[in-house]
């Protein structure tokens, strides 16, 4: 329920400041918000940042391309591997780098499994900003799963290098593939549930509809992509509209929602985890044999001096590298456009009128890290 | 002397009561606690408290004794005498309602004939302790959530007064014990459930409890009206919290489910007691059950709900009671 805007025009000196954050329970890290609030209604909203910068493009800036793989994966702790592909897929094309078909199938493979524990996580904190906090177990339960296959093949759990340019660092075994194929027939067999318990529940959705309605053109505005994007009806995805990878092999939807509310954000994440399992589930079909290095990389990777661009898409909509060149091992420049960014910034505009318990809502639905925000 | 000893009994009885509520309060609070944070864990597939004892059973003496432990702290401009008095104030009367409940025939304090307004008027100064505790806090979050409690326990206790004050002209009596006896072939959930399901939605609002709890909403208001406060001065606001929830649900109890009736058990002397505790404790576990299952309404909502369907409905009820109850 949003308040008019305008009939409140003239009461500014009722308003008072409410700091909400650094440290605040559904901020989910370090972003503070400065709302100007009448009664309940938040009028103004200011997103200050900078708690957690970490000067990641300028580190780029200081050392060899290769070297700086395992930042990509600090800057979205919840999707390091999609940010690793994003890199690995910049360099490559920017050095013209052949990478086996085996890797690519690895890529997908552990990116889609990343996707789904994003999703997971997502939908966990999501539902605690709600006030419900049961769901965040099973689905802590569910992601606990992933996050083991992986541990297995990349060697860590949440921060991974585990992507090289020319393919991946270790090749997947039989046991990799066994677990990840027990695991989309587990995740399979609790989606009714979570449909049932949480999706069709009359507070969630009382809670979820009408509320942070976005429109495609509000979206292009302010740059918002990701699922915020598909919930208006654009069926944007950086894995159809510039395939990278071997993407353009497999037989996915791209699920869109019309209504561009909170509960279209919500349906478009939920049905994108059933996507990305059907994903796997080809390519673990598919699954050639072979290498997963490319035979001929050099250990100092010289890039053409140029401009380069590689974009992907990330848990939270599209994350694109930009490197300029001068010709020699070191970037001169490495701009990241994150997702998150971008979908914050369009939050003074599309909290506007709000009521408190909304603005919860409406930023659980942009799924923000901060590390990426701040990076 | 003379008026001494004629007094006496009286007293005796007095501080007997008086102890025997302590003991209430505080098993209760202990009982609940560790219910709730077992329910809790077994529903959200985790163990809860295990390391304590077996199965973690003296978990919540063990957070009582660091609680009593921790440092009070008044925060920075907040109003001091009324910060302290608060928590004082959301604890202290929760003793009185649970002399006049009757735990069977025998076992009561007394028996008012005004038993049913004791318990309501006295239940409504949790709320009053709220609002100061918020206040004095000199924290917006606070303030926020002192608002809330106020405007939700308002609007709450309506549709609760209603449902009640249906039994009461079915009865003709405003004590307990009275309202126990006319349930004796069949019990008044079965004549009014509309009476009861209003007032089993009210009671989660009226202790704050989610999916109600926008008092404490910690998503929105990190913790509500007791944001600032730490230590013994946060667990009495806890304390009182459970204490209401039994007295609530003691309530319902009473005027429902038929008191303290039931088959007669071995030990038919305190099979009453038995009986009355063991329905008592349903309602709880009902109670708890939800809270760790729904997401939070928002307040407009939880409002509008309450006094479009809630007072309506309630408001019907009771004018088709009194209609009967004349006609028959």
């Amino acid at each position: 329920m949003a308040m008019d805007v305008e009939t409140l025009e003239d009461s500014r000196h009722h308003r008072y400041v409410l700091n909400m954050g650094p440290q605040h329970p559904s901020t989910h890290g370090v972003l503070r918000i400065l709302l100007e609030l009448e009664g309940e209604y938040a009028m103004e909203l200011l997103p200050v940042l900078g708690y957690g910068h970490r000067c990641h493009e300028k580190i780029a800036e200081h050392k060899p391309v290769k070297s700086f793989m395992p930042n990509t994966a600090r800057m979205d702790y919840l999707g390091a591997l999609i940010y690793n592909h994003g890199y690995a897929h910049l360099l490559e094309k920017a050095a013209g780098v052949e990478v086996p078909e085996r890797a690519e199938y690895i890529r997908v493979i552990t990116s889609e499994l990343n996707r789904i524990q994003s999703h997971l996580l997502w939908y966990g904190a999501y539902l605690l900003d709600l006030g419900a906090f049961t769901p965040i177990m099973y689905a802590f339960d569910d992601r606990e799963h992933i996050l083991d296959i992986l541990e297995d093949v990349t060697g860590s759990r949440l921060t991974y290098c585990y992507f090289r340019v020319g393919g991946v660092s270790k090749d997947i075994d039989d046991k990799f593939v066994t677990s990840t194929r027990a695991f989309i027939k587990r995740l399979r067999s609790r989606f009714p549930m979570y449909e049932d318990l949480v999706n069709g529940n009359i507070i969630l959705q009382k809670r979820l509809n009408d509320v942070g309605e976005l429109t495609p053109q509000l979206c292009a505005r302010y740059g918002v992509t990701g699922p915020l994007l598909r919930g208006t009806g654009v069926d944007y995805d950086m894995r159809r509209a510039e395939p990278y990878s071997i993407y353009p092999q497999f037989d996915f939807e791209i699920p869109t929602e019309t209504k561009g509310d909170c509960m279209a954000s919500f349906l478009v994440r939920f049905r994108e985890m059933e996507q990305s399992l059907r994903i796997i589930e080809q390519a673990l079909d598919g699954l050639p044999e072979g290498p997963v290095m490319a035979a001929k990389v050099p250990k100092k990777l010289k890039i053409p001096a140029g401009d380069y661009n590689a974009s992907v898409e990330a848990p939270r909509g599209e994350l694109s590298y930009y490197l300029v060149s001068d010709g020699s091992d070191v970037p001169y420049r490495l701009k990241v456009r994150t997702p998150s960014y971008s979908n914050l910034s369009v939050v003074p505009e599309m909290c506007q009128g709000m009521l408190l318990s909304d603005v919860v809502s409406a930023m659980g639905a942009l799924d923000l890290v901060i590390p990426e925000i701040d990076r | 002397m003379e008026i001494f000893y004629s007094i006496l009994p009286d007293l005796i009885r007095m501080v007997v009561c008086a102890v025997c509520g302590a003991a209430i309060v505080f098993g209760n609070a202990l009982v609940m606690g560790y219910a709730e944070r077992k329910l809790a864990g077994h529903i959200m597939l985790r163990p809860g408290p295990m390391e304590v004892g077996f199965h973690g059973v003296y978990q919540l003496v063990v957070d009582g004794l660091k609680l009593m432990g921790k440092q009070l702290v008044v925060p920075k401009n907040a109003d001091r005498p009324l910060f302290m008095l608060a928590p004082l104030l959301a604890f202290a009367p929760v003793f009185v309602p649970l002399l006049v409940i009757p735990f069977s025939d025998k076992i009561q304090g007394f028996d008012l004939d005004i038993g049913l307004l004791v318990i309501l008027a006295l239940a409504s100064i949790n709320l009053l302790a709220i609002l100061i505790g918020g206040w004095s806090s000199n924290n917006k979050y606070s303030l926020f959530g002192a608002f809330r409690a106020v405007s939700q326990n308002v609007a709450y206790e309506i549709p609760m007064l209603l449902s009640l004050l249906s039994i009461i002209f079915m009865t003709n009596t405003f004590s307990l014990k009275g309202v126990v006896a006319a349930q004796s072939p069949v019990w008044f959930i079965v004549i009014q459930p509309l009476a009861f399901l209003i007032y089993l939605v009210a009671i989660v609002a009226e202790t704050n409890r989610a999916p109600f709890d926008l008092p404490e909403a910690e998503s929105e208001l990190t913790a509500g009206f007791h944001t600032e406060y730490a230590g013994m001065s946060f667990s009495l606001f806890v304390l009182g919290e459970y204490a209401n929830m039994f007295i609530v649900c003691s309530v319902a109890t009473v005027f429902f489910l038929g008191g303290s009736s039931g088959i007669p058990l071995p030990y038919f002397e305190y099979s009453g007691i038995i009986w009355f505790l063991l329905k008592v404790y349903l309602l709880m576990f009902f109670l708890i059950w939800i809270r760790w299952t729904y997401p939070r309404t928002r307040f407009d909502q939880l409002m509008n709900f309450c006094w479009k369907y809630l007072i309506p409905f309630s408001l019907v009820n009771l004018i088709i009671t009194v209609v009967m109850v004349k006609l028959l």
